[in-house]
C-alpha cells in the first residue's frame, strides 16, 4: 500500500495542514471574503447600470452596454485582471498607494458586472409588460415605474442567479494573486500555495480548498432554498371556498356602489 | 336586485343583472346615503377626431371620430382585433396615435406630457396588472405618493377609503395572489379611482373573471357611471352595454361601424355587419 501512503502524505499531511490553519483563517479567509464581497457589491451596482442601459430605448445607451458586456464576459478573467492590475498600476499608486489589492477588486468587479448586468437584464425583461403599462397608465414616469415596480420584481426573480455569481467571484478571487500581493493581503489560494512550497507537499492547498468549499457549498444550498421558496411558496394554502362568499361580500360592501342590491 | 324597474331587462339575454334605470338609481343614492363621504365624480368630456393608430406599417385604427359627453358611459363592442383596445390605448397614449387628435376636456391630449395626461385618465386592464409584491393597499397608494406627491400616510389613508368603497376594506393587507380575480379587479379599479381621474377606460375588465364575479364588478362600474364618471368601456358584456351605456359604439376592422344609443344599436341595428354580430352574440 505504498501509493496510499504517498497520497496521504501529499494531500492529507495533518501536520502541515494544522500549521497553515491560523494563516488561512486570519489572513486568507479574511482577504478572500473582503475581495469577493467588495467585488460583488461593486459588480451589482455597475451591473444594474449596465442592465438599465441595456434595455433602454436609446441606442446610445444600449450599444455601449452591449459592448461592455461582450468585452468583459468574453475575455478570460486572468487576462482582464492582469491588464487592469498592471495597466493601471501607476494610476492606482497615486490613488490607493502601492498595493495592487484595490485594482484586483476593481478588475474582478468589472468582470462580475458584465455577468450580473446580463442576469439583471434577463430578470427585468421577464417581468410582465402589463406591470410597466399599469404604472404608466397611473401617470408614473418610465424611470419611476422601473425603480418602484419593474426592477424590484426582476431582481427578486434572479436572486438565485446572483448567489451563483457570488460563488463564481469567490473562486475567481484567487486569480488576484497574479498581481503580487503583500504578505498580509494574501487570499486563501496564495496562503495555501506559499505554505505548500515550504512544506513540500500539497496538503496546505487542500486545506485552502476546504475553506473555499466551506464558503461555496452552503451558498449553493442557499440558492436551492431561494429557488424553492420563490417557486412554490407563492400562495397561502386555503380551503375550497364557495364563490357565493365573495358575491355576498360585494353585495354587503356598499349599496351605493353596487347599485340597488339591498 | 331590482329587475322590474329596468326598461331593458325583459329583452336582455345575458345573465348580467344591472341595476335599475339611471334616474331612479341617482335618486336612490341621494336619498338613502349611508356613507357621507361617498365620492361623486366630475368626469370630463372626451373627443376623438380622425384618430388613426398603427403598429408598424399596419393601420389598426382608421379615422375614428367619437364624442363622449362628460359623465356619460360609452361602451365599445365588436369582434376581437377590431381595434377596441387600441383605441383605449390611444386615448391615454400608452400607444402613440399616428394621426388625428384626442381632446380631453376640450384640449388636445397630444400636446400634454404623456405622464401628466395619464394621471388624469384611469385605466383598468383585462388581467388586472396589480403589482404582485405590493399589498392591495400599497397597490392603491403607490401612485398617490409617487405621482401625486402625497405623504405616504395621506396616501395610505386615501387608499384605505377607496378600498372600502369597493368592498375590500378588510383585505387591504392581502397580496394580489391571495385575492380572487374579482377582488383583484376591484383593487385595480380602486387604484385607478384613487388618482381622481376625469375619465376611466376599461379594457375588457371582466373577461378574465369567474362568471359569478362578473356581475359584482360590472355593478361597480355602473355605479361609477351613475356618480358622474366619464367612462369608455370596451366590453363583451352586451347586457351591460345595453343597460348602462349612454352610447354604444360598434367597431370592426379598425373602424367605427355604428354609433348610437343602446336601443338604436341593439334593437334597430342599421348596418348588416352589426346585425350579423348581434345575431351571433345574443
Amino acid at each position: 500500500m505504498d501509493w496510499l501512503n504517498t497520497i496521504s502524505r501529499t494531500f492529507f499531511d495533518v501536520d502541515s495542514m494544522i500549521e497553515v490553519l491560523p494563516q488561512l483563517l486570519g489572513v486568507g479567509l479574511l482577504n478572500t471574503l473582503i475581495i469577493s464581497i467588495a467585488a460583488t457589491i461593486l459588480g451589482v451596482v455597475m451591473g444594474m447600470v449596465v442592465a438599465v442601459m441595456g434595455i433602454s430605448r436609446s441606442k446610445w445607451l444600449r450599444i455601449p452596454a452591449r459592448i461592455y458586456t461582450d468585452l468583459f464576459r468574453g475575455l478570460p478573467a486572468i487576462l482582464t485582471i492582469l491588464l487592469i492590475g498592471q495597466g493601471f498600476a501607476r494610476f492606482s499608486q497615486s490613488v490607493f498607494g502601492p498595493s495592487p489589492y484595490p485594482l484586483g477588486i476593481i478588475a474582478l468587479s468589472l468582470i462580475a458586472s458584465a455577468y450580473i448586468g446580463e442576469i439583471f437584464r434577463a430578470g427585468i425583461q421577464s417581468v410582465d409588460k402589463g406591470q410597466g403599462e399599469a404604472c404608466r397608465a397611473l401617470g408614473m414616469s418610465y424611470s419611476k415605474s422601473m425603480a418602484l415596480v419593474v426592477v424590484p420584481q426582476g431582481v427578486r426573480r434572479v436572486l438565485p442567479a446572483l448567489v451563483n455569481q457570488f460563488i463564481a467571484i469567490v473562486k475567481d478571487s484567487s486569480l488576484v494573486y497574479f498581481l503580487g500581493l503583500l504578505v498580509s493581503e494574501r487570499e486563501l489560494f496564495r496562503v495555501g500555495q506559499d505554505a505548500a512550497v515550504l512544506s513540500g507537499n500539497l496538503s496546505p492547498l487542500v486545506m485552502a480548498g476546504i475553506f473555499y468549499l466551506v464558503i461555496t457549498v452552503p451558498l449553493t444550498h442557499l440558492v436551492n432554498y431561494f429557488d424553492n421558496k420563490f417557486r412554490t411558496g407563492r400562495r397561502r394554502p386555503a380551503a375550497p371556498t364557495s364563490g357565493l362568499k365573495e358575491v355576498k361580500e360585494l353585495d354587503a360592501a356598499s349599496p351605493l356602489i353596487t347599485g340597488s342590491n339591498t | 336586485m331590482n329587475l322590474t324597474s329596468s326598461s331593458n331587462t325583459a329583452s336582455s339575454s345575458t345573465s348580467t343583472n344591472m341595476s335599475a334605470d339611471k334616474s331612479t338609481a341617482k335618486d336612490k343614492s341621494a336619498s338613502n346615503n349611508p356613507a357621507a363621504d361617498v365620492q361623486t365624480f366630475h368626469g370630463s368630456s372626451l373627443e376623438l377626431r380622425n384618430l388613426t393608430m398603427a403598429y408598424g406599417d399596419v393601420d389598426v385604427l382608421r379615422n375614428v371620430s367619437l364624442t363622449v359627453a362628460p359623465g356619460t358611459t360609452t361602451c365599445i363592442i365588436g369582434p376581437s382585433g377590431s381595434g377596441k383596445s387600441t383605441l383605449l390605448r390611444g386615448v391615454n397614449r400608452l400607444h402613440e396615435p399616428k394621426s388625428g387628435d384626442v381632446l380631453l376636456a376640450g384640449e388636445s391630449a397630444l400636446k400634454v406630457k404623456p405622464d401628466i395626461l395619464r394621471a388624469r385618465i384611469g385605466m383598468v386592464f383585462q388581467h388586472f396588472n396589480l403589482f404582485p409584491d405590493h399589498t392591495a393597499l400599497e397597490n392603491v397608494a403607490l401612485a398617490l405618493w409617487s405621482v401625486k406627491g402625497m405623504s405616504k400616510k395621506e396616501a395610505r389613508e386615501r387608499a384605505q377609503r377607496r378600498l372600502a368603497e369597493v368592498g375590500l376594506a378588510e383585505r387591504a393587507d392581502h397580496r394580489p395572489r391571495d385575492l380572487s380575480g374579482g377582488q383583484q379587479q376591484r383593487v385595480a379599479i380602486a387604484r385607478a379611482l384613487a388618482m381622481e381621474p376625469e375619465v376611466m377606460l376599461f379594457d375588457e375588465a371582466t373577461s378574465a373573471l369567474d362568471p359569478e364575479l362578473v356581475k359584482g364588478v360590472l355593478n361597480l362600474m355602473a355605479g361609477l357611471g351613475r356618480r358622474g364618471m366619464t367612462m369608455l368601456v370596451v366590453t363583451h358584456e352586451m347586457g351591460f352595454a345595453r343597460k348602462v351605456a349612454d352610447q354604444v359604439v360598434f367597431m370592426d376592422e379598425g373602424e367605427v361601424v355604428e354609433v348610437g344609443t343602446p336601443a338604436e344599436l341593439f334593437d334597430n341595428p342599421r348596418s348588416e355587419r352589426l346585425q350579423r354580430f348581434l345575431s351571433e352574440v345574443l
